[in-house]
Parts: C-alpha cells; structure tokens; sequence
C-alpha cells in the first residue's frame, strides 16, 4: 500500500514535471519560431462541393491563406472537381452515363449552380451581377490567384476516373491527381476544412 | 531601412482582396519597405490587424478618413 501510495506521487510529480516541460517548450519555441513557422501554418481544404456559393468560400479561404502565408492546399473531390473543368469544354466522359452527368452539370467556374435560389440560373446570375458591383472577385479570379499565389490544387484521380475526366479536360496548373491517403497526410499537421 | 512609401489604392475592393493585393505588392518589396494601404471595405479593419499578425508584418498606422480606411505596414 504504502509502495503503491509512493509510486504514485512518483508518478504524479513525474507528469507534473513533463508538463511543466512542455509548457516551456511550448513557450520557447514561440519566442524561437518567427510567426511562418508557427503551428497551424499550413491549410488543407477539401473541396467536396461543386456549388458556386461553397466554390466561392473555399476559393476565397485558400487565396486568404495564401495571402497570409499558410501553405494552403485545396484537394478537390467528387462535386467539386466540376469547377476545375475549363470553361469552353462542353461534354465530357467517355460513356453516355458520363456524358449524361456533364451535360447536366456542366463543369467549369463561369457555369456554377447555387446551392440555394438557383431559380434556372437567374440566381447566380443576380450574385454574379451583385458581386461585379461591389467588387467581389469571381471564382474565376479566385481560381487564377490561387494559382498565382502557389495554393496546391489537386483534383482526385478517383473521381476523375469516376467522372469520365481526363487532364486535358480541366484547367491548367494543377498538381497531380492523388488520392485520399496523400490529402490526409498532407491534412495530419494542417489547419483542415470540409466544404 | 526604407523610408520611401508605396501607395496601393484598394479602394472599393471587398474581402478578400484588399488583403491579396496587399501581400501580392509585399512580395515584391524588400524586408522593412514601408506600404501604404487606402481601402474601403470595413471589414478590412479587422483583416489587416489579423494579417499582420499572423505574416510578422508590423502595422504602423491606421486612420479612417471619411469612410477610406489608411493602413501603414512594415513589411518585416
């Protein structure tokens, strides 16, 4: 009994002192590391959506991480490798099924859909109309500064597979194409968002 | 350290830009440049206070004349 009781004051005050270390670590290495440095300097964004209103988020999130020297990464997956498609490409996939989904969703940032009030199109075009007028980027320019500012933009080769495209379909200037273990490795010590 | 001044004129830009414009221009200045940056999105207040802290950068100035928001930014 006596032992045990002893043990674990041993123990208690071996933990109290590993954390009394950390805590000093963790307040060296603040003052050591410059702010780039920091925990949380990194950004991965999972762009699952394909929606011009989700689209918009991710792409306004991603450049602002940039801005802000995050080393920012947007995997874009499932709905949301639609974007990616250019614009002037029409029809897309190789089988009818294929052909089908892109000739209903049609890819590309200029032929997003809302995700609410679309109203056939009038929806998006009223946003657009009310975003030219207060100067707000479009996910066009978005997409083009995330690029310029070194945001990596990896779109999923599975659903690229899935989908019926192929890299000649989609916008240049991307990374490529990889897969769920490489978007989680890169997420492990990165600030993550699902969209 | 630099004492001239660069003006970025981010007038009428909403969020996010006057940020991106703004670290896009320090990119190309050396360490200590001295920018100055006129916007005049509100939310941009909170931004910048943000952005430098968070990039190392230093705010120097910050002063709003009549709705145009001015920011003075060392860029570290």
């Amino acid at each position: 009994m006596q032992a045990r009781r002893s043990r674990a004051g041993r123990a208690s005050a071996g933990r109290r002192s590993r954390r009394s270390r950390q805590t000093r670590g963790l307040e060296a290495l603040r003052e050591t590391r410059g702010p780039d440095e920091e925990r949380g300097r990194k950004l991965v964004i999972f762009a699952w959506s394909g929606d011009l209103d989700r689209v918009w988020a991710t792409l306004i999130l991603a450049t602002s991480g940039a801005a802000m020297g995050m080393q920012t990464t947007v995997f874009f997956t499932f709905w949301g490798l639609f974007p990616l498609v250019k614009n002037d490409v029409r029809i897309t996939g190789d089988n009818w099924m294929q052909k089908m989904l892109s000739l209903m969703d049609r890819g590309g940032t200029e032929h997003l859909k809302l995700s609410k009030m679309h109203f056939a199109g009038v929806g998006p075009r009223m946003i657009k109309r009310l975003a030219k007028d207060h100067k707000v980027a479009s996910p066009t320019e978005l997409l083009e500064m995330a690029r310029d500012m070194g945001v990596n933009l990896v779109p999923c080769q599975m659903t690229m597979d899935l989908m019926g495209l192929k890299r000649e379909d989609l916008v240049e200037g991307l990374q490529e194409p990889a897969g769920a273990t490489t978007a989680l490795l890169e997420a492990q010590d990165a600030i993550t968002l699902f969209i | 350290m630099s004492t001239t001044l660069t003006s970025l004129d981010l007038k009428g830009l909403s969020c996010p830009l006057p940020i991106i414009k703004t670290a896009q221009a320090l990119k190309l200045l050396p360490s200590g440049s001295l920018v100055e940056v006129l916007a005049t999105d509100p939310g941009s207040v909170p931004d910048f206070t943000a952005w430098c802290r968070s990039t190392g950068n230093t705010l120097v100035d910050q002063e709003d004349q009549d709705g145009v928001f001015r920011f003075v930014i060392r860029k570290r």
